[in-house]
């Protein structure tokens, strides 16, 4: 029987009693809220407009004719709507978010005070460079701190998140490669590789080639087999991909032979700066050896969220890059900052514009806010205070459940799923069981090297308090999982507005949109 | 008809004359959790012994499913697109993806029997 | 240290507790050599005060949309945001939310999201939409690459209205990916023959409408030979507020629509975050880009959402996904949600006419001025001028004298000499009369 299949069959574990089953649905502070297409008062309107003028209209004859379908609501209602709907969402502020390789840390609201600055919010990115000097200030400014915390010398600052920075970087490895008469065909991406890494390697051109991890026990567990990597490099490799510190939480002690490895073969290495949380202040890429760095504002320098995003992914280069690095470019010219639109002069050699516009402003505002208020002594002491946590973790939480790779981690620590085994519990069902104690699960089976991999990064906003907290109750829950109680875990969450939900019926035959209700014909016509 | 013979990614062939009958087994539905969809190659199509021939999604996981053997597409398993879970059901009959005129009936030869593949399926954990 | 729980005693404790004398003995892995001693050189940490100071400076320096007559458009909308929608995306179970791969934590954004998607396929006329993606020209790019995908052909026609910046990324992807992209030259006020370059290597052709002069047309004749020869149309908006007021794609035969939706709920914010707007056919959903919601029920039958047909996604495809994107625009498809959702039929419908208004006025006096020539036959809020000379030094004049004044073309084609008289004018429900006369004043003195 497949999981879906189990938690159908088995019993509604502390269902309800009569007595507590209510007339609306509703339980309590939780609400039950139809779609807005549910809600529909014809004609109305949460905005009052003025009446348009009568005119004669230059639409070209193609005016839209039609219903199209769109509910009217009054703004109270439509309040009333997503705040019903925001109290079904756990948050950062809320909670925990034990989540691996994601800094779930909290998101400062002076950031988003002066992101809604109107001199920041109220600009269109086409102004005349004249009456914008302001923002370009802002986001130089920025680009000199990443440069300065990275020690690399240039940053493109476009990309819109992670993933786009990926692109953006291996792109410019392209570009370069490309430059020196050079054609690679493979890229290396370890095995324990976010996805988004051999994604971006094959939305470049570049074939993957996966690299093992040391296995447990081993010298370097958790670590790139570096032997292997050697092994594959060649003078068809245009880049290794590696993340560091790795996705198992561990740091590449290796790198500096690494490094120098990649380069003598005549390729460049790329680095995933998800896990910069771990090392800034502390270390420089640039002395690690790297040629590119991708940063996530969203995660190590606090940037919300949002429920998916926007994110930003600018990409710190090397002095090769520099001058393949996607348009515009924010320049000092004659009279203050200036744009570089397009690819001539110095430019010639950008690989052209990964998005419309500038960048992310917005997310810029935020994170230059969060660096100021941090300063090069926060952030350092960010970076002390995100291992303490994750070791902290570790050793709490040593009794309960298995290391991957025991020993010292740095922000993140990854255990596996021995300690489930023989339980009839698995990884997914115990961490549906932490949601009913009110924390959102940790990163679950990432990375692939680990069977049933459990991830948990803390980051320095967890306080002590809090940290003790939740092993306490993984602690318990694990006790729990080991004493033969698999029905209830199987069957978990029971507390949240909906329980387990059928994902196998939402893929087999998907519903992506509301539809109105087929009309009812009258049987006489 | 021939016995079943199996691949080491988990494909099973089962000859009757000169056209074989092409699967996952049971172990790999089992893996895969419940199949919400799958694209077969359209008739007439060659396929080619350990090339791709198919995909197999659940929820969580998507896979190629590599053609044991050579030879002609002639029929494919429209029920499975209708309904995946026939997979999950029942991967070794019902559920059969596609039938190949074989190419070379020696490939057969090459691959798992049954006490072979049971002993592989072992192996994995 | 505000942001920081841990107290020095805290500190202690825990290290006692690892069972190690300091923090650097838990920065043992990384080479000595690489680890940095001491500060780095930038400012020490600030509070709040001193942060808005300088960030309150930086922000003073540049003139504000809101505070002078103001006409810029050319892919990014100054429009009037209802203030419940700033309150509600700020609400601390939206904006500090992760993405809802855990279904039972996240029902409230994973409902939104199928609402965004229902009112994205509903604008545009299209079967299915995603939860978005970056921005409009991002969604582009996907759009060809998918197009791409579906036709097995490699050849992508893109129309000279598309918006430079559309073009410029599509360029960048197919560079890398192997696409042959080939980009027709501008040609403002019509005269392209699009249909003539479609055949059997065609994936799709992209067009935009209102395209970047603004002018609008019908394209159901282009689709049906597209589909004749086996290609797709691909159909941007930049504007989706146009599509209040006049024909949606899904209505001409369009296959994929890429668009931006700033218009809604989104601040100018000087190009970013944006939020880009992907729908297609349904039969093509498998090989769409970017997260997808779908409605299910849960253990007690009850309807809720999930994220759904992930197997395309990279976290699971790796180098065979759809896209490498991962992030989608999560807070300002948000804020698009609730915008719309307070505008519903009635209110999108006289908000599109309000600008259509607006623009209508402003080109009946703008055309008026001595030498300006009006190029467009049709426009919804955005239409060109030919200006007697070139446009861009008219611009900044303008802008000196404390009126923004519209976009040159030029600004995206500077080799163009034959472009340089352009200027892109819009006028949302945002402008005045007043400021509309005074524009017209100035670029008659400008013009002199």
């Amino acid at each position: 029987m497949n999981e879906w299949s189990q938690a159908l069959s088995a019993h509604p574990a502390a269902g309800e009693a009569a007595s507590e089953r209510t007339i609306s649905g509703n339980r309590g502070l939780q609400i039950e809220e139809p779609l807005i297409f549910e809600q529909d008062s014809p004609g109305h309107c949460g905005v009052d407009l003025p009446e348009p003028p009568k005119l004669k209209l230059r639409l070209g004859g193609l005016e839209r004719k039609g219903r199209i379908g769109l509910p009217g609501l009054s703004e109270p209602q439509i309040v009333r709507h997503f705040t019903r709907l925001s109290q079904k969402n756990y948050a950062i502020d809320t909670g925990f978010y034990p989540l691996g390789s994601c800094t779930m840390k909290h998101n400062p609201r002076l950031n988003e005070k002066m992101a809604r600055l109107a001199g920041f919010a109220d600009i269109h990115p086409l102004q005349p460079i004249s009456t914008v000097q302001g923002a370009l200030e802002l986001i130089d400014t920025l680009a000199h701190w990443l440069k300065t915390l990275t020690g690399m010398p240039a940053v493109a600052l476009p990309p819109a998140a992670g993933a786009h920075g990926e692109l953006c970087g291996i792109m410019t490895i392209r570009a370069a490669l490309e430059a020196r008469g050079d054609k690679r065909s493979r890229i290396l991406v370890p095995e324990s590789a976010h996805g988004t890494n051999p994604a971006t390697a094959a939305a470049t051109g570049y074939e993957v080639d996966a690299i093992p991890a040391n296995a447990k026990g081993t010298k370097n567990q958790g670590r790139v087999d570096v032997a292997a990597l050697k092994a594959k490099l060649g003078p068809d490799v245009a880049a290794l991909m590696l993340t560091n510190p790795n996705t198992c939480g561990l740091f590449e002690d290796q790198i500096l032979e690494i490094a120098e490895a990649v380069h003598a073969a005549g390729a460049f290495f790329y680095c995933d700066g998800a896990n910069f949380n771990a090392i800034v202040g502390r270390v420089l890429p640039a002395e690690l050896g790297i040629d590119a760095l991708h940063i996530n504002l969203h995660k190590t320098f606090s940037t919300p969220h949002g429920g998916g995003g926007p994110g930003s992914g600018p990409v710190v280069l090397a002095g090769e890059l520099a001058p393949h690095a996607p348009l515009p470019w924010i320049v000092h010219g004659l009279n203050g900052f200036d744009l570089v639109e397009h690819a001539r002069g110095d430019a010639a050699s950008t690989i052209g514009r990964l998005k419309g516009f500038h960048g992310q402003m917005g997310m810029f505002v935020r994170a230059l806010s969060y660096m100021m208020s941090h300063g090069s002594d926060g952030l350092r002491q960010v970076a002390e205070d995100a291992v303490l946590n994750a070791n902290y973790l570790r050793v709490k939480l040593a009794g309960a459940l298995t290391q991957a790779f025991p020993g010292i981690c740095m922000h993140e620590v990854l255990f596996d799923d021995a300690f489930l085994k023989d339980s009839g519990v698995t990884a997914l069902d115990f961490a549906k069981a932490l949601i009913d104690e009110g924390f959102h699960p940790m990163t679950m089976y990432f990375p692939l090297v680990v069977h049933g991999a459990l991830l948990i990064e803390p980051t320095e906003t967890e306080s002590k308090a809090s940290l003790d907290q939740f092993a306490a109750v993984v602690t318990g829950l694990a006790a729990r999982a080991r004493s033969g109680d698999a029905e209830a875990f199987r069957t978990a969450p029971h507390l949240t507005p909906r329980r387990r939900l059928d994902e196998t019926a939402a893929a087999r035959k998907p519903v992506l949109r509301w539809r109105p209700a087929p009309v009812q014909r009258e049987a006489a016509e | 008809m021939r016995a079943v013979r199996y691949t080491k990614d988990h494909e099973w062939v089962r000859q009757d004359g000169d056209v074989a009958t092409v699967g996952i087994t049971d172990y790999a539905q089992s893996q895969l959790g419940d199949v919400v969809y799958v694209e077969l190659p359209e008739l007439g199509r060659e396929v080619e012994q350990g090339k791709e021939a198919a995909i197999v999604e659940s929820a969580k996981a998507a896979s190629e499913v590599y053609a044991p053997v050579s030879g002609e597409v002639v029929a494919v398993n429209d029920n499975i697109v209708a309904d995946p879970a026939k997979v999950n059901a029942d991967a070794m009959g019902e559920g059969w993806f596609i039938k190949v005129r074989l190419k070379n009936p020696k490939e057969l030869d090459g691959l798992m029997d049954e006490a072979a593949y049971q002993e592989f399926v072992g192996e994995q954990h | 240290m505000r942001y920081l729980p841990l107290t020095d005693a805290d500190r202690r404790d825990m290290l006692a507790a690892i069972g190690v004398a300091s923090i650097d003995d838990l920065f043992t892995e990384v080479p000595q050599p690489a680890q940095h001693q001491g500060l780095l050189d930038l400012p020490r940490a600030m509070g709040e005060l001193e942060v808005e100071r300088r960030l309150g400076a930086m922000a003073a320096k540049n003139t504000v949309a809101g505070a002078v007559p103001f006409f810029l458009g050319a892919g990014s909308y100054r429009h009037h945001v209802p203030a419940a929608v700033d309150h509600l995306i700020q609400r601390g179970e939206f904006l500090t939310s992760y993405t809802p791969y855990q279904p039972e934590l996240a029902q409230g954004t994973l409902q939104y999201l199928f609402e965004f998607q229902t009112q994205v396929a509903l604008l545009t006329g299209m079967e299915v939409a995603n939860a978005s993606l970056y921005d409009g020209a991002t969604a582009c790019a996907e759009a060809v690459a998918m197009a791409g995908r579906i036709t097995r052909r490699n050849k992508a026609v893109l129309s000279g209205g598309l918006h430079p910046h559309y073009r410029s990324v599509c360029e960048t992807y197919a560079r890398f990916s192997g696409e042959q992209i080939e980009a027709q030259d501008p040609a403002p006020g019509g005269g392209e023959d699009l249909a003539s370059l479609v055949d059997g290597d065609t994936a799709c052709v992209v067009v935009q409408n209102p395209d970047f002069y603004g002018e609008i047309r019908d394209y159901s004749a282009l689709a049906q030979l597209c589909h004749q020869k086996g290609a797709l149309l691909v159909v941007v908006v930049t504007e989706i507020l146009s599509l209040g007021a006049i024909t949606p794609p899904g209505e001409m035969g369009a296959d994929i629509v890429a668009a931006e939706g700033q218009s809604f709920g989104n601040a100018l914010n000087f190009g970013g975050p944006y939020v880009g707007l992907f729908a297609s056919r349904e039969k093509f959903v498998r090989q769409m880009p970017g997260r997808l919601v779908g409605e299910t029920t849960d253990a007690e039958g009850r309807r809720g959402w999930v994220l759904t047909l992930s197997t395309r996604e990279q976290h699971i495809r790796r180098e065979k996904a759809t896209s490498n994107i991962c992030t989608n625009s999560g807070l300002c498809a948000l804020a698009f949600t609730i915008h719309l959702s307070l505008l519903g039929e009635a209110g999108l419908t006289r908000l599109g006419a309000l600008n259509h208004a607006a623009a209508v006025s402003a080109a009946e006096r703008l055309a008026k001025v001595r030498g300006v020539k009006l190029v467009n036959q049709s426009f919804f809020n955005e239409f060109a001028l030919r200006l007697p000379k070139p446009a861009a030094p008219v611009v900044e004049a303008l802008a000196q004298r404390g009126i923004l004044a519209g976009v040159p073309v030029s600004r995206f084609y500077p080799e163009r000499r034959e472009l340089a008289d352009l200027l892109l004018v819009a006028a949302t429900e945002t402008v005045t009369a007043d400021d509309t006369e005074r524009l017209a004043a100035g670029l008659a003195e400008a013009l002199r």
